[in-house]
């Protein structure tokens, strides 16, 4: 066998479009926009909290994300700032999805006439449409609270009145329900996941990451999914 | 005891195949699952036909050779088993039992059970050794290894090529296989120089013919020599840093 040629070692002008071409480099490009989502749906649902010591804190709350920034930034400034980072945090998490999905399904043109799961659980075999059940929800989410297009009864910079008028219809709350818990489900596998997809693998540590996935996917989708629920029996009116 | 087994049953690579049912009676719970095909075998060869095709040689875990689907389980029930070492005491009489190959786009099958798997032989072919010139053996302590270093090298090292990760594996992933060869190299003190050009290259042929891993676990679960996943991290993190140094590689900044 002949002696492996140097070739890796020149210095390439692409190697970041070839690291994106690789299966591993988009793996990784999934776990860093996921971090970034996973991040930023957090302190999303830690500022939602608010809404339990009352309307005038939630409002204020609210109020700030607009001036966040300020007076360095024009107001909205960061907010968008941080908006578009989302926008490409999820472009790029769902373009790397769909390409090694379908190269995946290359992969096995042929299934089994019965195949039998040993280990991969229920969360990791729906990673995929929970993923695109949360966007769904993200987009109606986003007509709902954010731009009022869907809501019924809308005041722009009322949030605390948007919020309880909003979750008051059953079936809006239910369908926030069902999203968060796929959320949750995406977590718990994409949480555990991302250290592997990153490289981070060590005895010191390895036992811990179930744990880690486990208790921040229940944190996210119980506080989440307590909001509609408050509303619906009346703690939040 | 006695079987029902359905078996797929293809005469080449490009025929069509079907799954055939087969009585398999008068089993002994003590013989392997390749030997209860063997007593199968003999009675379709007395009847004049056909007997099923499947890979096999060492028939003692070793030779990676002998993989099929048994009830939708690579390698069977038993976990951490080679076929050849499964025995039919894990079934109970009157049990069916379906045998399938194993499929992947890169596991042609050549005939009935038995699969071409020289993919995992380009992936090898690509990084799976270490370039010196051989002369006489060199004195064994002349390059120290520690123990856990050893010990993890020869866990990686264990894996006998047989494609059940694959086979398995519902994006038909070869990660398990690709990442025990670069971690069983590229841990010990030999396999430094050529360490990032290996999992580069090695990692290339892979996912020419792979799918890609979403971490379900399914390899680990099955591989008769039980490889851990953390392998896959560790490639993962030497084809990261691979890419990374490549950009400015101590020979060229
Ligand atoms: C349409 C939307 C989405 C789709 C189709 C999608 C799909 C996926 C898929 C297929 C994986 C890989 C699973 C694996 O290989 O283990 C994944 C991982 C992940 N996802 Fe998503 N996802 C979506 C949205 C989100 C959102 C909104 C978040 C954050 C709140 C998120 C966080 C994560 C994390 C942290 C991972 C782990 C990355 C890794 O495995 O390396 N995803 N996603
Ligand atoms: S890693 Fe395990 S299952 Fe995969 S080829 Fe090696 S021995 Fe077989
Ligand atoms: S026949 Fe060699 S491993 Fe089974």
């Amino acid at each position: 066998m002949t002696a492996a040629a140097p070739a890796t070692t020149n210095v390439r002008a692409s190697w970041l479009l070839g690291f994106w071409h690789s299966a591993i480099g988009k793996k990784a490009v999934m776990a860093v926009t996921g971090i970034f989502l996973f991040v930023w749906i957090f302190l999303h649902m830690a500022g939602n909290l608010k809404v339990y010591i009352g309307p005038e804190h939630y409002n204020a709350y609210a109020g700030f994300l607009i001036t966040m920034g300020a007076p360095l930034l024009p107001a909205k400034g960061a907010l968008y700032a941080v908006r578009a980072l989302l926008l490409i945090a999820v472009w790029l998490h769902i373009q790397a999805a769909t390409q090694l999905t379908l190269m995946n399904r290359r992969a096995r043109p042929v299934g089994y006439a019965n195949r039998d799961y040993v280990s991969a659980g229920y969360a990791a075999r729906t990673m995929r449409w929970g993923g695109v059940i949360i966007v769904l929800f993200v987009i109606y989410h986003l007509l709902h609270l954010t731009f009022g297009t869907v809501h019924p009864d809308f005041i722009e910079h009322d949030v605390y009145h948007n919020f309880v008028t909003g979750f008051q219809v059953w079936w809006v709350s239910a369908f926030y329900i069902v999203a968060n818990l796929a959320l949750g489900m995406h977590l718990y596998h994409g949480l555990w996941s991302m250290f592997n997809s990153l490289g981070l693998s060590h005895d010191r540590f390895n036992s811990w990451k179930r744990g880690f996935a486990t208790v921040f996917a229940l944190v996210v989708t119980l506080a989440n999914i307590s909001f509609p629920i408050a509303v619906l029996i009346g703690v939040l009116r | 005891m006695d079987l029902t087994l359905q078996v797929w049953r293809q005469a080449s690579r490009t025929a069509e195949g079907k799954f055939v049912t087969y009585e398999a009676k008068d089993i002994s719970p003590d013989a392997s699952f390749l030997e209860m095909l063997d007593v199968v075998n003999e009675r379709l060869t007395e009847r004049g036909e056909q007997p099923i095709h499947f890979e096999h040689d060492c028939r003692e875990g070793i030779c990676g050779s002998c993989g099929m689907m048994i009830n939708g389980i690579a390698h069977g029930p038993a976990g951490g088993t080679a076929t050849c070492q499964l025995h039919m005491r894990h079934f109970k009489h009157g049990d069916e039992i379906r045998v399938e190959p194993w499929r992947a786009r890169a596991f042609p099958i050549i005939k009935d059970l038995m699969v071409d798997r020289s993919p995992l032989d380009m992936i090898i072919q690509a990084g799976g050794f270490i370039s010196v010139n051989t002369g006489s053996a060199v004195e064994a302590n002349t390059l120290l290894i520690p123990k856990a270093v050893q010990d993890r090298s020869m866990d990686a090292a264990a894996c006998i090529q047989c494609g059940a990760c694959v086979a398995q594996c519902p994006n038909g992933a070869a990660q398990l296989f690709t990442s025990a060869k670069v971690a069983h190299l590229g841990l010990l003190p030999q396999g430094q120089p050529e360490r990032y050009e290996r999992v580069v290259r090695m990692v290339e042929i892979m996912e020419e013919h792979f799918g890609s891993c979403t971490m379900y676990g399914e390899c680990e679960a099955v591989c008769p020599k039980e490889i851990s996943i953390d392998f896959i991290a560790r490639m993962n993190r030497d084809y990261i840093a691979a890419k990374f140094k490549n950009r400015k590689s101590e020979a060229n900044g």
